[in-house]
């Protein structure tokens, strides 16, 4: 039963005839995983607390920098040195006092993603990295778990959600992550502040759809978004037999680290 | 020929047909390595670009890596 408190709250949602009061107890009794509290993860996070999705998991073994606050809306200035899961956790909890929030302070890893994610309804990616990417998306195809894709680069974006087991996942798009620093990433080519503002939310978005059983999630298809030209096109695709996960003969039976994938920065925090 | 290339027309002057390896180039797509080929809605093999050949009408989807979020 929701509270006079929560009605009132969620007051614009009850009156949405795709959420109602039944909707909103889907929200609050849903369970999210977000994996980094930075650019994406920060839209993600405010949106899915304000929402009321009960209890959210929030993982990253970062620090706020100056330099995140440019577009880590979740993060202030007062806020920097502070571990990014703990800043995140209070404008959450501050927006908020109905969700629960589950903060992480660590990297992912083979050796720790399937207890994490085995907990949650759904999952987001919002980490900044190849190694991280396809762990996520190995651990969610394996554990059978929904998980929201978002990738983005100085005024570009995709995003795709995996319905794992039943729609194409990131490795039937992308294969194999690309050798490290082949790629640039968005600390060498810099992103557009409102990027992951965009793109954050329609993941956000995703999570919210799944909970509540509502509408078409984007999964075979690829949404990218162009903010200098301020185009989004869809790209359809389908489940690849050759996947090398999700696929008829599939050749990643167990989870690893994408070491190839890895910079320094990711092996120093895997060992740890 | 003219092709279809992320929802773009795109006129090859000169070339009836050419294969995948030889359209990234002519295209002139940057880390061609990197990039993945989607043609008329099927994603190709990379081992296959030589031999795949892509023809007046066809629709071309290149899928590049996008590794931020934070």
């Amino acid at each position: 039963m929701l509270t006079d408190e929560q009605i009132e709250r969620y007051s614009r949602h009850i009156i949405l005839k795709e959420v109602g009061g039944k909707g909103q107890k889907k929200l609050l009794d849903g369970k999210v995983l977000i994996i980094g509290a930075g650019g994406l993860g920060s839209p993600i996070a405010l949106y899915l607390a304000a929402a009321g999705v009960g209890t959210i998991g929030i993982a990253d073994a970062d620090c706020v920098d100056l330099s995140n606050l440019q577009r880590q809306v979740i993060h202030f200035t007062p806020d920097v040195g502070k571990a990014k899961v703990l800043s995140a956790k209070e404008k959450m909890e501050a927006i908020n006092p109905d969700v629960k929030v589950i903060p992480y302070e660590t990297w992912v890893s083979a050796a720790n993603i399937l207890e994490m994610v085995k907990e949650y309804d759904f999952v987001i990616d919002g980490t900044d990295n190849f190694a991280a990417k396809f762990l996520i998306n190995d651990a969610c195809v394996m554990a059978g778990k929904p998980y929201s894709h978002g990738g983005i680069l100085s005024f570009f974006g995709q995003t795709i959600t995996v319905l794992s087991g039943e729609s194409a996942c990131y490795r039937c798009i992308f294969p194999k992550p690309p050798p490290k620093d082949a790629i640039p990433t968005c600390s060498q080519a810099g992103v557009i502040g409102v990027l992951p503002g965009v793109l954050g939310t329609i993941q956000a978005t995703e999570a919210i759809k799944f909970l509540l059983g509502k509408g078409k999630v984007l999964s075979n298809r690829l949404l990218t978004y162009d903010a200098l030209d301020m185009r989004f096109r869809e790209v359809a695709l389908n489940r690849n037999p050759k996947c090398p996960i999700c696929g008829e003969a599939p050749t990643i039976t167990e989870l690893v680290d994408e070491v190839d994938a890895m910079t320094v920065c990711d092996l120093e925090a895997a060992k740890g | 020929m003219t092709l279809t290339v992320n929802g773009k027309p795109a006129a090859i002057d000169g070339k009836v047909e050419l294969n995948v390896t030889e359209l990234l180039s002519v295209l002139k797509v940057e880390q061609p390595d990197y990039v993945t080929v989607e043609l008329n809605g099927e994603i190709l093999e990379r081992d296959n670009f030589p031999a795949t050949v892509v023809r007046d009408g066809d629709a071309v989807e290149f899928l590049y890596f996008m590794g931020g979020g934070r």
